[in-house]
């Protein structure tokens, strides 16, 4: 492919740019504007040649109005269907007054096209088209988002599928695509700086006189002595968001329809800025066949916990009710998103009630003492309190390896973290039924480099919740923006992921899939381009760096990415001179 | 002087700074050794199947064996920042935009700004009023830190009034070293240079110290904290405790040496939102020491107990 030449079409002025504008995207500034409503749900958009585009507007969700950034129109934007195999352009043409971008989350491509400002390419200004293109070399659930600013939170997201070359694995009656998000009336820029400069300014679940909370008193003071909250679970929550299924709040009655006795194949797409759900739908068992497009071998399951940027495919056979509820329950507890499996327009199963807000617990701060990390925890905490509580070194930072940076931004060091794959997430670890976890991932096709990795690179997540900075190794990405994380061409390596905060982290890698050291043989080891790092905890991926160029690699909470939770990965190409 | 005051003032915070005992965390970590080995990892799920092999359990039975110490890249993996995309886009257009994004990952600044006390004061005597702002602007770890405060009666003339101006630092995840000039706004007029520390002290007391030195050669000192202790989810109640310091008699102040005032606060406000919060509270002064003998010099009374009613906002 010819890259030498700059694939950005100026040629649109003003004038031109106006008219060949919709309506919807007329010239409205990002922070000011009052455009015409963006429609909720998305169409569909498939084929060679793809034009998208990127324009401001308002949304209105459940009675409350914001400014959205949307594509095409709708929020999410529409559903790109592709096949593996086919080459794709991509023309996206900016009708913001502000740069723009789109991220393909999880696609295999030349890096020049992954979408990023800064480090991929110079991002789309305003009234530009900026044309990708590149071959689809992969199938399944994808999604693409704006990578520029704060947009995504905005709206700026829809949903990829890829349909493979060959038969699919798992062959179902319908399919649908659940993808959940958030919507708020906030403005994001002053939501990043409640974040920088208000304490717990969101969460309305913190601890008081008043609530019923399983702890001791003891249990309270040692939080209070360590100046951490344990009910810090979610930066932002509802009511200052709505959680939305394709766009649409829990009252505004997204539906699904079926016949008894059909497979159904949901697929689970994550697109929240901040949001970790819990997924799960009453009465019927749901099998996961694929985790961030990448097919697994069937596992089935009772709920699932899906973050930011994770995408999952299940299939569900729903039996002779009328309605199921597909109930996303944000990891906090504040809010769900809803969809309804229906057998007929406006059928409604019966809702759960949110149950109760999950806590933290000393394992979350990396205290695993004797019984072990994971298993405990929900409610209570109550192992690992009490005695543990005086004289705890909630920051020794001689346990730390000696290339963390240790300043102000780092206000916890996890004691004696351990690997918490198998963990099935906060606020699931003590349900009655089956829950997925990392560790019953199990790669369907076997991975194709199973060499053992020939070095371990450990990368400690680091922060302070109360200053809000965020970031790898203790500095953030203003910091070591020209110190990339380096990896030899073909190099197989790997990477250790250790959780010193109380929050769970999901960090992303543009470009390429690491297979999580989840238990499996490394010809099996689940493929994965998101992994959570559980609080307190590690995580660990093996890696083949075969994607030559600069790459992303920060955690999928929008907010904690601009907090400087973020670095770039580079991979040296076969003929590049070290 | 006042050159020579700051500079001294500024060699202190060094020490401050280089002393981490006198801003760190409070936390004990003497005679607390670090667990020496990984604890051996629990199977979490009982649908897994089997046992997770934490890294002491033999190679042998490892289903994917690796590495288990960090070792550098290979030469191979290459040298410097990363600038794949200047080779396709062009290094101009990719440095501008580069720059930009950097920025807004991690250390940008953001404003903030706080009335923590804006209150009516109801006491014998003429009622009062007092104000309690600051505000900041910078990152995170380094910020113009504004405060103001002051109060007087209805009728009279402002009785104390001021402002400073610090460049705040942070020297540990819950403090920052603050360094700056206080000018005096009511009464004689005074230029103090200020170096103080703000922050969290454990179980959330939120501390802010000063030590003043004033254009006379005056020292003084103020510490000031509050706890908020969350009764519901928006009702608050707050203590607060203020103590005022001297090194010496300030007659044409009426500042006595030692301890010259101390006052013990409560509050209980209702935070319709975290940013607009009524409140009603109680507090009682006293002046001690040489400090209760100027105010009966000045016809007051060393004792003074106000009911208060005030706003709590913040932008």
């Amino acid at each position: 492919m010819d890259i030498s030449r700059r694939q950005v079409i100026q040629g649109l002025g003003a004038g031109a740019a106006l008219a060949a504008t919709p309506a919807w995207a007329a010239g409205h500034s990002v922070h000011h504007g009052n455009g015409a409503p963006i429609r909720t749900g998305f169409d569909q958009v498939s084929g060679e040649v793809i034009d998208l585009m990127v324009g401001a507007g308002q949304r209105l969700v459940e009675g409350r109005r914001g400014h959205a950034v949307a594509v095409n129109g709708s929020v999410p934007g529409p559903l790109i269907r592709l096949r593996q195999g086919q080459q794709v352009r991509l023309n996206v043409t900016n009708h913001l007054a502000e740069d723009t971008s789109i991220h393909w989350h999880g696609l295999l491509l030349p890096f020049q096209f992954d979408g990023v400002p800064g480090v991929s390419f110079p991002g789309i200004k305003p009234g530009e088209t900026f044309v990708y293109e590149f071959p689809i070399r992969q199938s399944g659930t994808y999604w693409y988002h704006s990578h520029s600013g704060l947009q995504e939170q905005m709206g700026h997201y829809g949903p990829l599928i890829i349909d493979p070359a060959g038969a699919e694995p798992v062959q179902a009656d319908r399919e649908y695509i659940l993808l959940l998000s958030e919507f708020t009336a906030k403005h994001p820029h002053e939501i990043m700086r409640k974040l920088r400069t208000g304490k717990h300014y969101f969460n309305r679940q913190l601890p008081n006189w008043a609530d019923k909370y399983p702890m001791s008193g003891a249990e309270r003071r040692m939080w209070a002595q360590m100046r951490m909250s344990p009910t810090d679970i979610a930066d932002v929550s509802a009511p200052t968001y709505t959680y939305l299924a394709n766009g649409r709040g829990a009252n505004e009655g997204l539906e699904y329809l079926f016949k008894p006795g059909e497979r159904i194949r949901l697929r689970l797409i994550d697109g929240g800025a901040m949001s970790f759900f819990n997924v799960r739908i009453p009465g019927l068992p749901m099998t996961v066949i694929a985790a961030d497009g990448q097919n697994v071998r069937p596992v089935e399951v009772d709920e699932l916990q899906i973050a930011p940027g994770e995408t999952y495919d299940v299939v569900v056979q729903p039996g002779s009710a009328e309605a199921y509820a597909i109930v996303c329950e944000s990891m906090d507890r504040s809010g769900m998103a809803l969809a309804m499996l229906t057998q007929r327009p406006g059928g409604r199963a019966a809702v759960p009630a949110l149950r109760d807000p999950p806590l933290l617990t000393m394992a979350d701060m990396g205290m695993n003492h004797g019984e072990g990390g994971g298993g405990h925890g929900g409610h209570g905490g109550a192992q690992g309190g009490g005695h543990d509580m005086a004289g705890m070194p909630m920051r020794d930072t001689a346990l730390l390896p000696p290339d963390v940076k240790i300043g102000p931004g780092l206000d916890m060091v996890s004691m004696a973290p351990v690997d918490k794959l198998g963990d099935p997430g906060l606020g699931l670890r003590d349900v009655k039924h089956r829950v997925l976890n990392y560790r019953l991932l199990s790669a369907l096709e076997p991975n194709a480099d199973t060499r053992e990795p020939s070095r371990l690179l450990e990368i400690h997540l680091t922060g302070n919740m109360e200053r809000y900075m965020w970031s790898f190794d203790g500095q953030m990405y203003d910091a070591v923006s020209d110190v990339p994380i380096r990896f030899a061409w073909q190099e197989r390596v790997r990477v250790k992921l250790v959780n010193d905060t109380m929050m769970a982290h999901p960090i992303h890698l543009h470009g390429m899939f690491f297979e999580l050291v989840n238990g499996q043989s490394p010809a099996h080891q689940p493929r994965k381009n998101v992994v959570i790092v559980q609080p307190g905890a590690s995580a660990t991926f093996d890696l083949t760096a075969n994607e030559p160029g600069d790459w992303p690699f920060h955690c999928h909470l929008l907010y904690h990415m601009h907090g400087g939770m973020m670095q770039v990965v580079t991979v040296m190409g076969p003929g590049d001179k070290p | 002087m006042i050159r020579h005051m700051i500079c001294s003032l500024f060699a202190l915070a060094a020490v401050l700074a280089g002393n981490p005992a006198l801003a760190q965390d409070h936390e004990d970590h003497t005679g607390h050794s670090a667990p020496p080995e990984q604890p051996a990892e629990q199977p979490i799920d009982p649908h897994a199947g089997h046992a997770w092999m934490d890294q002491a359990a033999p190679a042998a039975a490892d289903p994917s064996p690796g590495p288990t110490m960090e070792t550098p890249p290979p030469p191979e993996a290459g040298s410097g920042p990363p600038r794949a995309a200047d080779k396709i886009w062009g290094a101009e257009a990719m440095r501008k935009v580069r720059a930009k994004e950097v920025a807004m990952h991690g250390d940008f600044p953001v404003g903030w700004l706080q009335a923590d006390r804006l209150e009516l004061r109801v006491h014998e005597g003429a009622d009062g009023y007092l104000w309690d702002l600051q505000g900041y602007i910078g990152g995170p770890t380094s910020k113009l830190w504004l405060k103001s405060e002051g109060e007087g009666a209805f009728g009279e003339a402002t009785e104390h009034a001021e402002v400073q101006a610090l460049w705040s630092r942070a020297v540990a995840p819950f403090w920052d070293v603050q360094l700056g000039l206080r000018q005096d706004l009511a009464g004689p007029a005074t230029t103090h240079a200020v170096i103080g520390v703000q922050g969290h002290a454990p179980y959330m007391f939120e501390v802010d110290a000063a030590l003043f030195v004033s254009h006379r050669g005056h020292v003084t000192a103020r510490l000031e904290a509050e706890l908020d202790q969350r009764v519901t989810q928006r009702l608050i109640l707050q203590p607060r405790v203020e103590a005022s310091l001297s090194a010496q008699d300030i007659p044409q102040l009426g500042i006595g040496a030692g301890l010259d005032q101390v006052e013990l606060g409560l509050r209980l406000r209702y935070e319709f939102t975290r940013d607009f919060a009524p409140y009603v509270g109680v507090e009682q002064s006293w002046r001690t020491g040489s400090g209760a003998r100027y105010a009966r010099l000045a016809g007051e009374d060393p004792s003074v107990t106000s009911l208060v009613v005030g706003l709590r906002l913040q932008f």
